[in-house]
C-alpha cells in the first residue's frame, strides 16, 4: 500500500490495512454477535454446568435444587462410575490404536501416492459422512450380525466359536468407534502430509537410509503435528460417545456417555451427570496437554 | 572418449531416460574424470537435473549405463550408492538440528561414534558452535555450508551438486563459488554441479559439459568452450555471439573464405567446424571493435562498416548495436578503458577484427543470420 | 518388474484402498437395506428386494416429520451460523483488536470440546434459567456449535486471497464498499457456501448436543435413536441413501466446476 497510499484515490481513503477513526470500532462490531453468542451459549453454560454439579445430591429436578457446594458429588460419581470411565479410555483407545494402523497408510497413499487421484479419494474418505451417522451405526448392526457373512467367515476359520459372536461385544463397539471417528483422524494428517517436502525424502534416501528408516526418521518426526491434530479430533469425541455402546453393545459395554444421558434425561439427576460431564472434560484436557507437551518435546528431540 | 579408465572414473553410457513421450535424457555418453570439478550446463529442462538424479539413483534410467569405477550403479536403490547429492533450496530435515542433520548419513550406516567425524566436518565449512542450531534458524549461506557437511561427510565418490548456488544472493553466491572451489581442492573428491549460469560454470568446473534438449552440445575445458564453440547453440548459451550467415567460396591454404552480405572474410581453418555449404562466421561481441572508418582498420583484420543504432553503457564496457549493410545488426563491446571515442546513435562506424577470433559453425541452408540474443533466462523451472 | 518390487511399491495404496472400503462398507449396507423388506420389524439383515421403500419414503410419517423439522432446524442454523461467523472471520482476518488470543480460543474450544460436555452444559443452563427446550433451544445450541467452523473456513479462504486484488481496485478507482462488492465478496464467495455446507450438514447430523435440548421436539437423528429401540423402518435407510446420494452430487459438482475454472 505505501506506494499508493500519498495517491488521492476517487474515496479519498487509503487501503484498508491500519485505518483510524470510525473504522476503530469496525471489528468490535463485526465480532459482536458472534462472540457474544459463543460466550452466553458455550462459556457461560459451563460456569452452569459446573455450578450445577455442586448442587445438594439429594434434590431432585421437580423439588428444585440448592447450592450447598457439595464437593462429594465428583469422588461419589467416580466412585460409582469407574468403571464405564475405564471402558470409555480403553475402547477410543483401542479405536485409536486401530484407526492409527488403518489412517496413516490411508493419509499417506491419497498425499504421496495418488496423484491425479488425490480429490477423488479424498472425497472418498469424506463421503460417509454424507449419511447420518446414527444410520451408518446401524449399518454395523447389519454387518456384524450373528447371521451376517462376517460373523460366518470368522466361524469357518476358527476365529470364532461357533456360537461366538460380535455384535453387543467390546468388539463391535470398537469397531465401530474406529468407524466412526476414522476421517477425523485422517483428515489432519493427510493436510501435513501433502505439505511433506519430498525433497526431504529424497535426501534421506541420498544419505544411505533404506525406505524403514527414511519413513522412521523424516517421515513420522515430521507429520508428528498432522498425527497430533488427528489423534486428538479422534480421541475427544470418541472417548464422549455413547451412541455405539448404545447400539452395538450392551449395558456391559457402556460408556461414560451412556450414564451421563441417564443421568440428565432419565434419571434426572443433575449433580452427577453436571459432575461426571466435567470429569470428562477435565480428563480429556489432560489427553489433550499430555498429547500437546509430548509434541513440543518431540519438537525439541 | 575414455581408453584408460582410472577407477573411480563416473560414465554414462548410452544413458536415456524418457517421460512417456518426452525424452529428457537423449542417448548420454560422458565420462567425468575422477577428482574434477565438472559442470553441467544448461537451460531449464535440457535434461541436466534429470542426468543428476538418475546418478544420485532418484530417478531410473529408461535404458544405459551409469559406471562408476566399472561397476555399473544405475540400478542400485539410492541409498546403496557412494554418492551423495547437494539439493537445490538444500532439503536440510527442519525437524533435526545441525549436528543431527550432518550425522544422519553416517548414522543410517551405523557408524559410531560420529562426533569426531561431524565436528571436523563443521569445522572444515566454518560451522563450528552451530551444532544445535535448527536449519530455520539459519541464513541461506550457514544452510548451504550445512548442505555441503552433510554429503561430503560420507566420503562420497561423486558429490552431486543440483544447482546449490541459486538460491543466494550474488554476492553470497560469488564467494560460495570461490568456498566450493576451495572445498573441492581440498577433499578431491569428483564434483558433478548442474546449473544454469554460464559465468558459475566457466569460473569453477574444470570441465564443462554444455547441454541442450537431452544432449550433450559440447564438452571441454571453459576456454576452449568459449573460445571455439561447436554449434550455434553453445555459441549463443555461453555469452554472445554475433553470427553471420554466409557460404564457403573456397579454401586458400590454411584459410577458408566464406561469401556474406555481398562480402569476402577469411577464418583459419584451424578455427572451422564446417568447410563447406552454408555456414556461420561467428564473432565475439568483445572481439570487435569500432573504428571512425575504413583506413583505421589494421590490415590484418577484416571489417564490416554501418550505423550505430544503439549504445548502451554498462559500467565497464558500452555495448554497441551497429547496422551494417545489408540489414545485419552486430553487437560490439568496447571496454571503456578511456582511451576509445565514444559513439551514438546515427553515427558512421567500422566493425573489425582479427580473423584469429572468428570461428566457422555448420548452419543449415534456411537460417540466416543469429546475432546478439536477448541474454534472458528460461523462467520456467527444472 | 517382479512381482516383489510392484508390491513394494504399491502396498502402501493397496491397504489405502482397503480402508477405503472399510469406510464404504455401511454406505453399501445402508443403500442395500434401502431396498429390502425386512423379515419382521426388528429384523437388520436383507430379506427380499423392493423399490416399496423409495416408493413411499413417507410411509411412516414421523420419520418424514423428522426429516422435516431436521431441515427447518438446520436451515435457521445455518443462515444465523454463517451470518455471525463470517463477520467474524472478516474481523479476525482484516482487523487489528484487542483481546484477538482471548477470542481466538473463544472460537477454537467449541470445535475441540467434548458434544457430551456441550449438550449437558446448555441444558443446565436453560433448566437454571428456564428457558423452554424445543426447537428454538436447538436452533441455539447448533448456531453454537456451527459457529466455529464456519469461523474457521471463511477465515482460510480470506487468508488464502491475494490482498493485493483488493489494492488493484482501489487503485482503480473503486470505492471501499464497491471493493467489497465486486472484488472481495465474489472472492469469497466460496468459502462461505462451503461454510454453510458444513454448518447444514453438522447440525442436520448432530444427535448428542440435540438430545439433551430437545424437549420432546424430534429430529431425523432423534427418530432413529428412538426408532432403534422399537424397530427400523426400512424408509430411515432410503434417506440415509439419498442424503449420501445428493451430498455426493454436490461435491462432485462443485469439484468439477472448481477444475474447470482452474483449466478453462
Amino acid at each position: 500500500m505505501s506506494a499508493f497510499a500519498h495517491l488521492p484515490s476517487v474515496s479519498g481513503q487509503p487501503p484498508p490495512v491500519a485505518r483510524p477513526g470510525r473504522h476503530r470500532l469496525l471489528p468490535y462490531l463485526l465480532l459482536l454477535p458472534g462472540a457474544a453468542w459463543l460466550f452466553l451459549f458455550f462459556a457461560l453454560p459451563l460456569v452452569q454446568l459446573a455450578t450445577a454439579s455442586l448442587y445438594d445430591p439429594n434434590d431432585t429436578l421437580s423439588t428444585g435444587y440448592t447450592m450447598t457446594w457439595a464437593f462429594g458429588n465428583y469422588p461419589a460419581a467416580l466412585q460409582a462410575y469407574w468403571p464405564q470411565f475405564g471402558r470409555s479410555f480403553l475402547y477410543a483407545g483401542s479405536a485409536l490404536v486401530l484407526a492409527l494402523l488403518m489412517g496413516y497408510p490411508l493419509a499417506y497413499a491419497i498425499a504421496c501416492k495418488a496423484g491425479r487421484w488425490k480429490n477423488l479419494l479424498l472425497v472418498c474418505v469424506v463421503a460417509p459422512m454424507f449419511t447420518s451417522f446414527l444410520v451408518r451405526t446401524l449399518a454395523w448392526k447389519t454387518i456384524l450380525s450373528d447371521n451376517g457373512w462376517v460373523v460366518g467367515l470368522l466361524r469357518d476359520v476358527h476365529l470364532l466359536g461357533p456360537d461366538g459372536r460380535l455384535l453387543a461385544t467390546p468388539v463391535a463397539v470398537v469397531l465401530g468407534l474406529t468407524y466412526n471417528f476414522l476421517p477425523f483422524l485422517v483428515l489432519p494428517l493427510y493436510a501435513n502430509l501433502e505439505r511433506l517436502d519430498h525433497r526431504l525424502l529424497e535426501a534421506s534416501r541420498d544419505l544411505y537410509a533404506n525406505a524403514w528408516q527414511t519413513f522412521r526418521r523424516v517421515t513420522l518426526p515430521l507429520s508428528m503435528p498432522g498425527l497430533i491434530a488427528g489423534t486428538l479430533l479422534f480421541f475427544i469425541p470418541a472417548t464422549g460417545d455413547y451412541i455405539n455402546a448404545e447400539l452395538l453393545g450392551t449395558p456391559n459395554e457402556y460408556m461414560i456417555g451412556n450414564v451421563i444421558d441417564s443421568a440428565f434425561l432419565v434419571r434426572l439427576d443433575y449433580p452427577q451427570g453436571a459432575a461426571l460431564s466435567l470429569l470428562l472434560m477435565a480428563a480429556t484436557l489432560a489427553v489433550v496437554f499430555g498429547c500437546l507437551r509430548r509434541a513440543g518435546a518431540e519438537e525439541l528431540l | 572418449m575414455a581408453r584408460d579408465v582410472p577407477a573411480g572414473d563416473l560414465r554414462l553410457v548410452d544413458l536415456t531416460k524418457r517421460f512417456g513421450a518426452f525424452t529428457a535424457v537423449d542417448d548420454l555418453n560422458l565420462t567425468i574424470g575422477q577428482g574434477s570439478f565438472f559442470a553441467l550446463l544448461g537451460a531449464s529442462g535440457c535434461g541436466k537435473t534429470t542426468t543428476l538424479r538418475i546418478v544420485a539413483g532418484l530417478e531410473e534410467p529408461t535404458s544405459g549405463q551409469v559406471l562408476l569405477g566399472g561397476r555399473d550403479i544405475a540400478r542400485l536403490r539410492p541409498h546403496k550408492r557412494p554418492v551423495n547429492t547437494v539439493f537445490q533450496s538444500y532439503a536440510l530435515f527442519p525437524h533435526l538440528d545441525v549436528f543431527e542433520n550432518v550425522a544422519f548419513g553416517l548414522r543410517r550406516r551405523g557408524i559410531r561414534p560420529v562426533d569426531g567425524q561431524v565436528r571436523q566436518a563443521l569445522s572444515l565449512m566454518q560451522l563450528d558452535g552451530y551444532e544445535r542450531r535448527r536449519p530455520a534458524q539459519l541464513s541461506g549461506g550457514e544452510q548451504q555450508r550445512v548442505a555441503l557437511a552433510r554429503a561430503l561427510i560420507n566420503q562420497p565418490q561423486v558429490l552431486l551438486l543440483d544447482e546449490p548456488l541459486s538460491a543466494l544472493d550474488l554476492k553470497l553466491r560469488r564467494r560460495m563459488q570461490i568456498e566450493l572451489k576451495r572445498i573441492q581442492n581440498e577433499v578431491g573428491i569428483t564434483f558433478l554441479h548442474v546449473t544454469h549460469d554460464q559465468e558459475e560454470a566457466m569460473t569453477m568446473a574444470d570441465t564443462v559439459a554444455v547441454m541442450n534438449a537431452g544432449r550433450i552440445e559440447q564438452f571441454g575445458a571453459p576456454t576452449e568452450i568459449y573460445e571455439f564453440p561447436a554449434t550455434a547453440f553453445v555459441a549463443n548459451f555461453l555469452g554472445q555471439s554475433n553470427l553471420i550467415a554466409g557460404v564457403v567460396s573456397g579454401d586458400n591454404g590454411g584459410d577458408i573464405l566464406v561469401t556474406a552480405h555481398g562480402a569476402r572474410f577469411a577464418v583459419p581453418s584451424a578455427r572451422a567446424r564446417a568447410d563447406r555449404g552454408a555456414v556461420y562466421l561467428g564473432v565475439r561481441p568483445e572481439k570487435l571493435h569500432l573504428a571512425d572508418s575504413v583506413d583505421q582498420v589494421p590490415t590484418d583484420s577484416q571489417y564490416l562498416d554501418g550505423t550505430i543504432t544503439d549504445a548502451s553503457y554498462a559500467g565497464v564496457s558500452t555495448q554497441y548495436l551497429l547496422r551494417a549493410g545489408g540489414g545485419t545488426e552486430l553487437s560490439a563491446f568496447v571496454a571503456n578503458s578511456g582511451t576509445q571515442r565514444r559513439y551514438g546513435p546515427g553515427d558512421r562506424a567500422v566493425a573489425y577484427w582479427n580473423p584469429r577470433h572468428a570461428f566457422l559453425l555448420g548452419r543449415r541452408a534456411d537460417e540466416n543470420d543469429r546475432i546478439t540474443p536477448v541474454l534472458t533466462e528460461p523462467v520456467a523451472t527444472a | 518388474m517382479s512381482i516383489w518390487r510392484w508390491l513394494a511399491r504399491h502396498w502402501v495404496m493397496g491397504l489405502a484402498l482397503l480402508v477405503l472400503g472399510y469406510l464404504f462398507l455401511p454406505i453399501a449396507v445402508v443403500a442395500a437395506l434401502s431396498v429390502n423388506r425386512p423379515a419382521h420389524r426388528l429384523s437388520y439383515d436383507f430379506h427380499e428386494f423392493t423399490f416399496d421403500n423409495w416408493r413411499n419414503p413417507c410411509a411412516t410419517s414421523e420419520m418424514c416429520e423428522a426429516v422435516l423439522r431436521s431441515v427447518q432446524i438446520g436451515f435457521v442454523a445455518t443462515v444465523v451460523a454463517t451470518t455471525l461467523g463470517t463477520l467474524m472471520a472478516f474481523a479476525l482476518a482484516r482487523h487489528r483488536f484487542r483481546g484477538r488470543s482471548g477470542l481466538n480460543v473463544l472460537i477454537f474450544l467449541p470445535m475441540a470440546a467434548p458434544e457430551l460436555v456441550m449438550g449437558t452444559s446448555l441444558l443446565a443452563l436453560f433448566v437454571a434459567g428456564g428457558v423452554p427446550l424445543g426447537f428454538w433451544a436447538i436452533v441455539v445450541a447448533h448456531v453454537m456449535f456451527c459457529l466455529s467452523f464456519v469461523v474457521v473456513t471463511v477465515k482460510a479462504r480470506l487468508a488464502g486471497m491475494d490482498r493485493r486484488l483488493e489494492e488493484a481496485a482501489m487503485d482503480l478507482y473503486a470505492s471501499e464498499w464497491q471493493t467489497f462488492r465486486r472484488i472481495t465478496l465474489p472472492l469469497v464467495l466460496p468459502g462461505i457456501v462451503a461454510a454453510a455446507l458444513l454448518a447444514f450438514s453438522l447440525s442436520f447430523d448432530d444427535f448428542i448436543i440435540t438430545n439433551f435440548n430437545s424437549g420432546t421436539t424430534v429430529t431425523f437423528p432423534m427418530y432413529v435413536w428412538g426408532a432403534a429401540q422399537r424397530g427400523i423402518p426400512p424408509q430411515v435407510n432410503v434417506i440415509g441413501t439419498a442424503m449420501f446420494l445428493i451430498a455426493l452430487l454436490l461435491v462432485l459438482t462443485s469439484t468439477l466446476r472448481g477444475r474447470r475454472l482452474r483449466n478453462p
